[in-house]
């Protein structure tokens, strides 16, 4: 590759960027539609949290550029942070029992 | 490295054999990337974890309360988050092709886009402001509202002003990176760190809108 390809490549393709784009915009559209479905609330959430972290997903990986260093850098970052989120969600089972010890 | 004796599993002396330079023989950067984007990433997850445990606390307090509010009508309410939503996306393309241009050393082109960059999130700061005036106006405040459960507003108002107060410092960062760099003294790597940050923020907001706004959404 020449020196110019080579830092173009190195750059990022404006054409991947769009490309995200849309698809960010196009999941976004889908979660607002989604809001107003009658569905039920653990479906709602997890249809809604799924997308979120496919848009979280596009966004590390293209925009901040993840995909593309270093797997030690990945590795180094990422679990930990993914286990820290996980492990907040341990309360949820209190608040279930807080929900349920309400006077009807 | 210059050649040295390896020994062998013998102990023998092997005299010619040469080692490839090792990175455990220092200078150069771990990961790859410089000190610069290596703290940033760090402090990108602290904040990712911090966005996550309030998040979390609000979504606590929401399964146990009986009543929440669910105050967003279409108009304006959805509409401007939506709108909100995708500027904060826009955004976050045009800080993506500001590293670009600054990646190929095209200085002017790199501050406009970071400068646009900026203005996009004004723009989110402006319409969020309006969205809080109108609930505020509505009678929402930190531990009352006249709707339902007491911590609504504390909720509300905690999450999307933290974010509110990203974004805002985020704009001000932006606009000294636009600056700086377009005068020649900033290297690509400030202006892609500066994007790091930025991407942050839209992402913790893609998180904010369906949890607060999607699931209140008043039918």
């Amino acid at each position: 590759m020449s020196e110019a390809q080579e830092h173009a490549h190195e750059a990022g393709s404006k054409k991947l960027f769009l490309y995200v784009w849309f698809w960010l915009l196009g999941l976004t559209g889908i979660e607002v539609f989604l809001a107003y479905e009658q569905l039920g609330v653990k479906l709602m959430l997890t249809l809604l949290m799924g997308l979120s972290i496919i848009k979280a997903t596009l966004i590390i990986s293209y925009f901040m550029h993840l995909r593309y260093e270093r797997r030690s850098l990945v590795l180094t970052l990422m679990p930990a942070m993914i286990f820290v989120i996980g492990m907040l969600f341990v309360f949820f089972p209190d608040s279930l029992r807080l929900l349920h010890m309400r006077p009807q | 490295m210059a050649s040295q004796d390896l020994t062998g599993t013998a102990g023998e002396v092997l005299h010619g054999a040469t080692t490839q330079p090792s990175v455990w023989d220092g200078g150069g950067s771990p990961f790859a990337i410089g000190s610069k984007k290596f703290g940033m990433w760090l402090f990108i997850v602290s904040d990712a974890i911090t966005f996550s445990a309030l998040l979390i606390a609000y979504s606590y307090v929401r399964v146990a309360s009986a009543a929440w509010p669910m105050p967003f009508h279409f108009y304006p309410s959805v509409i401007k988050a939506t709108v909100m939503t995708f500027v904060l996306l826009t955004s976050s393309v045009t800080m993506v092709m500001a590293v670009r241009a600054a990646k190929l050393e095209q200085r002017g082109a790199a501050a406009k886009w970071v400068l646009a960059t900026a203005l996009c999130g004004v723009t989110f700061i402006v319409l969020h402001a309006f969205e809080w005036a109108s609930l505020i106006e509505e009678g929402v405040r930190l531990f009352k509202n006249p709707w339902g459960t007491p911590l609504f507003g504390a909720a509300f108002f905690t999450l999307t002003g933290l974010h509110m107060t990203h974004v805002a410092i985020g704009v001000v960062y932006l606009t000294v990176i636009a600056i700086a760099f377009g005068r020649g003294k900033l290297s690509s790597e400030d202006v892609e760190v500066s994007g790091l940050y930025w991407h942050f923020v839209d992402l913790v907001w893609m998180f904010i809108f369906p949890l607060v706004y999607l699931l209140s959404v008043r039918r």
